[in-house]
């Protein structure tokens, strides 16, 4: 699974944080940073945390083993 | 597992519903109606940078999970009325359409002002909720345009910010409330709010209604109680919402301010849940055990996800024979706002707190964060106002939120609060 932020998009809410905390974190400046290819296990919380953002600015994609 | 679940109202309460029918074991058929000719999009925009211009209205569209790829979107099709003892839907046209469950995810439609004047196409009276209402203001908010907006709650206040920022000759916004967003986030942050606009040049006629529109078939001016006209060329009409749910009549709901439902979102008929009609978003008005047992409709673009994911659950365990998970409803809502250069940015119900309302951090007048409290000191939500670091600083205060006894719990010691 890989994770694509449009970081045009990205305004920093932090929505994703709460719900997939271990791939989303805002840095101290505010700012987003996250694991753009976390474990499989993680799914659901990635998806939960592309449903919450406001922007609408995270993608989800299949990696082709 | 056959059967066919339909979801009347195609925007984000029906979409979000329909990814979480696939995720809680819905293999059946699922079909959604919306009245629009849009697939789902994302509203928070229609009053901000798609309005600004920044964003184009087709980034708009909310991206469906792979995993509801094969739900059927019946669009431009209004749902009129429905027979829940039978389940059968009625459709625009007289199509009826039978289901086995049924999610209520109609939303809301705007209230519209009740007094005569110029109105439809071309009379330069707007509401903003759908992507053609947005488009259609854009095109007004032009140098030159002495902009009126009545309301000043957060879709009216989040327009005039945008309609300062697009160089129109003046913005006024219209309440009889004394502040602009009084209700939800209390004087202090109100007081604030109206000198941040202020400061931005746009104008308020505050304590006075609306009385009358004048102007043949165009908008020109706005008369309100005192007796003053305000001159207007572009009136927008944000005075709250209304519930579309008026096709649900007859069925014996409760449809007094949206639907009402029980802790697991199932609607109530003649006093008992309907298991296999369940509501989510705007148009539900569902009690939350993380306060109390009053039933509340909460317009904040967090509640359909909240709501799709239980009432999901309700549906499929009612349809399945599954279990049901026993734990009411208790999101926690959030909510935010962005107004000219700055955000609010709310966790909680501070509307339930607006008996104390305390400074927790910063200064009003730069990045602060309010709390908001119960007449016994329980804390039930915060709200930033400021830069993108207030919404940072709010969020410190979640954690203490989650952590809250529901109110109807015993009052906590005053070391706990
Ligand atoms: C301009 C604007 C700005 C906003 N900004 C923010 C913000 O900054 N922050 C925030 O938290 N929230 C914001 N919101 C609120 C948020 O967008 C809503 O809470 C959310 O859209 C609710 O989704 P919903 O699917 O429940 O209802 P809706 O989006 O209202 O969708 C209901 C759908 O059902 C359709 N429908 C209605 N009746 C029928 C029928 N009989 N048959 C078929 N279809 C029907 C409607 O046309 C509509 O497409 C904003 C809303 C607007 C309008
Ligand atoms: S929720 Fe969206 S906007 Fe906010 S930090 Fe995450 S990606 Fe950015």
């Amino acid at each position: 699974m890989k994770v694509v932020v449009d970081m045009n998009k990205c305004q920093d809410h932090g929505q994703c944080v709460f719900a997939a905390p271990d791939v989303f974190q805002l840095d101290d400046a505010g700012h987003l940073v996250f694991v753009s290819e976390p474990d499989e296990a993680l799914r659901t919380d990635v998806e939960d945390a592309a449903d919450v953002c406001p922007l609408q600015a995270i993608r989800v994609e299949d990696t082709t083993p | 597992m056959t059967g066919r679940i339909a979801v009347a109202g195609a925007s984000m309460g029906g979409l979000r519903a329909a990814e979480q029918l696939r995720a809680a074991g819905w293999a059946g058929e699922i079909t959604v109606f919306g009245d629009e000719p849009h697939m789902p999009y994302n509203r928070p925009p229609l009053s901000k940078e798609a309005l600004a211009g920044e964003t184009p209205f087709a980034s708009l569209a909310l991206t469906p999970r792979a995993s509801a790829a094969d739900v059927v979107w019946r669009l431009n099709t209004t749902v009129t009325g429905a027979r829940l003892t039978e389940r059968v839907l009625e459709l625009d046209g007289g199509e009826r359409s039978g289901y086995d469950g049924l999610v209520v995810a109609t939303g809301t439609r705007p209230r519209r002002l009740r007094c005569a004047g110029p109105s439809g196409p071309g009379s330069g009276r707007h509401t903003v909720r759908t992507l053609d209402d947005a488009h259609g203001l854009r095109e007004e908010l032009i140098p030159g345009a002495r902009v009126v907006v009545i309301g000043a709650g957060f879709i009216g206040c989040e327009v005039a910010a945008t309609a300062a920022g697009l160089g129109v000759a003046e913005v006024t916004v219209v309440d009889p409330e004394p502040l602009p967003m009084l209700r939800p986030l209390g004087a202090p942050l109100a007081r604030e709010l109206l000198r941040r606009h202020e400061l931005r040049g746009v104008r308020f006629a505050l304590g006075r209604g609306v009385t009358g529109l004048e102007g043949a078939r165009r908008i020109s001016g706005v008369l309100l109680a005192d007796g003053s006209v305000l001159p207007a060329d572009v009136v927008v009409e944000a005075i709250g919402s209304v519930p579309g749910t008026g096709w649900l009549e007859g069925n014996g709901l409760d449809l007094s301010d949206g639907v009402l439902t029980d802790a697991h979102l199932r609607v109530v008929a003649h006093g008992e849940a309907v298991p296999e009609v369940v509501a989510v978003g705007d148009a539900a008005r569902f009690p939350n055990a993380r306060y109390d047992a009053v039933a509340r409709r909460v317009e904040h673009w967090s509640i359909p996800g909240d709501t799709a994911r239980c009432a999901a659950r309700s549906l499929v365990a009612a349809l399945t024979g599954a279990e049901r998970d026993p734990a009411p409803f208790a999101p926690l809502p959030t909510f935010w706002s962005d107004q000219h250069d700055f955000r609010l940015q709310s966790f909680g119900a501070p509307g339930l707190g607006t008996a104390d309302i305390r400074i927790l951090d910063g200064d009003l007048t730069g990045d602060v964060v309010a709390g908001y409290h119960t007449a016994d000191g329980r804390l039930t939500g915060v709200v930033a106002l400021g830069g993108r670091g207030a919404a940072a600083l709010a969020a410190r205060h979640r954690a203490r939120l989650l952590q809250q006894p529901a109110l109807t719990d015993p009052a906590p010691t005053p070391a706990t609060v």
